[in-house]
């Protein structure tokens, strides 16, 4: 099915062996918070120390790991506007379109998706997080103008209600873990 | 929010340490005393403003599939659809957004059939289409919030 091509077309699989995935595993709740984090999962794993730090170090380096570091909770920090922005850009000027997007400091993600016709024509999406619509808004205009975006069309989605915001847990399944 | 918080915050969120006392190493590049960073931290966990201290890997080039839908659903149908949508442990976020299309989620899973299974689900449980936009280009991933 054409979907399931372009899904698996855009990302290099890495494979991983049973250690990094017994890793992987065990540390994607959270590094236990202590002195020597890193000795504490050698316990729970029966890993050394080392061994640890080299294969996190290693991690990190393929991309496997993206971030490392503390995960915030954007709402409680006052973040409490978050907007999708959806365009319908041709699809020649997405790229170079979703390029300069991304080189705004207040953009937290840019994408494009695929389109699904006739509902819904857009295909680039970014999201500004803001302490409030006014304050979004304005960062919007602003690059709005300074591109010379007026004439693409675009939808702005603030978000409601947040029904639901959680770690996926799809690395503890049998296929990924065994 | 004291001066701690926002120091803790704004130096935290990447290159955490791989070492053997990463603490000690933020310790002293932050000028804190480690055990004041330790309890602070732990502090944050706990008061919900960090949601976690750890790793954020990249699901895809881990073999896992992620993928945002969307949904159009009547005001007074909402609830009742998000709690079928919700009660799939794979759905990692979900929102309403002010919108025709207001309902929009992610999916985490392990392979592409299982995302078209639990679509399949929820539009027979709900009578409602899913409408689901796959990542085509990542331009940029950051999530990154001063505080």
């Amino acid at each position: 099915m054409e979907l399931e091509r372009i899904r698996f077309a855009s990302e290099e699989k890495v494979t991983l062996d049973s250690i990094d995935q017994e890793l992987i595993a065990c540390i994607q709740n959270g590094l236990p918070i202590t002195v020597r984090p890193y000795a504490e999962i050698s316990q729970r794993t029966g890993m050394s120390e080392e061994d640890i730090i080299d294969r996190i170090a290693q991690l990190k380096e393929k991309g496997l790991i993206k971030r490392f570091g503390v995960v915030v909770r954007h709402h409680e920090l006052g973040y409490k506007e978050n907007a999708m922005i959806v365009w319908n850009v041709p699809d020649d000027d997405v790229h170079t379109i979703g390029e300069k997007i991304k080189r705004f400091p207040f953009i937290t993600l840019c994408y494009r998706r695929a389109r699904q016709l006739p509902e819904w024509p857009y295909n680039l999406y970014c999201m500004i997080h803001g302490k409030s619509r006014d304050n979004v808004l304005q960062l919007l205009q602003d690059m709005i103008d300074k591109n010379q975006w007026q004439d693409i069309p675009r939808e702005i989605l603030f978000s409601k209600r947040r029904f639901k915001q959680c770690a996926a847990n799809y690395l503890t399944g049998s296929n990924l873990i065994q | 929010m004291n001066a701690l918080d926002k120091v803790i915050i704004n130096n935290l969120q990447e290159n955490f340490p791989v070492c053997e006392r990463p603490f000690t190493e933020l310790s002293k590049k932050l000028n804190i005393e480690e055990s004041v960073l330790l309890k602070r931290i732990q502090a944050l966990l706990e008061n919900g403003t960090l949601s976690r201290f750890g790793p954020l890997y990249n699901i895809e080039k881990l073999g896992g599939v992620y993928c945002l839908v969307a949904m159009r659903v009547p005001d007074n149908e909402l609830d009742e659809v998000v709690a079928i949508i919700n009660d799939y442990s794979e759905v990692a976020h979900n929102y309403e957004r002010d919108h025709d299309f207001n309902i929009w989620f992610v999916l985490a899973t392990e392979s592409v059939s299982q995302i078209e299974e639990i679509l399949e689900e929820i539009e027979t449980k709900t009578g409602y289409k899913t409408y689901d936009m796959p990542k085509l280009e990542e331009f940029y991933v950051g999530l990154k919030f001063n505080a």
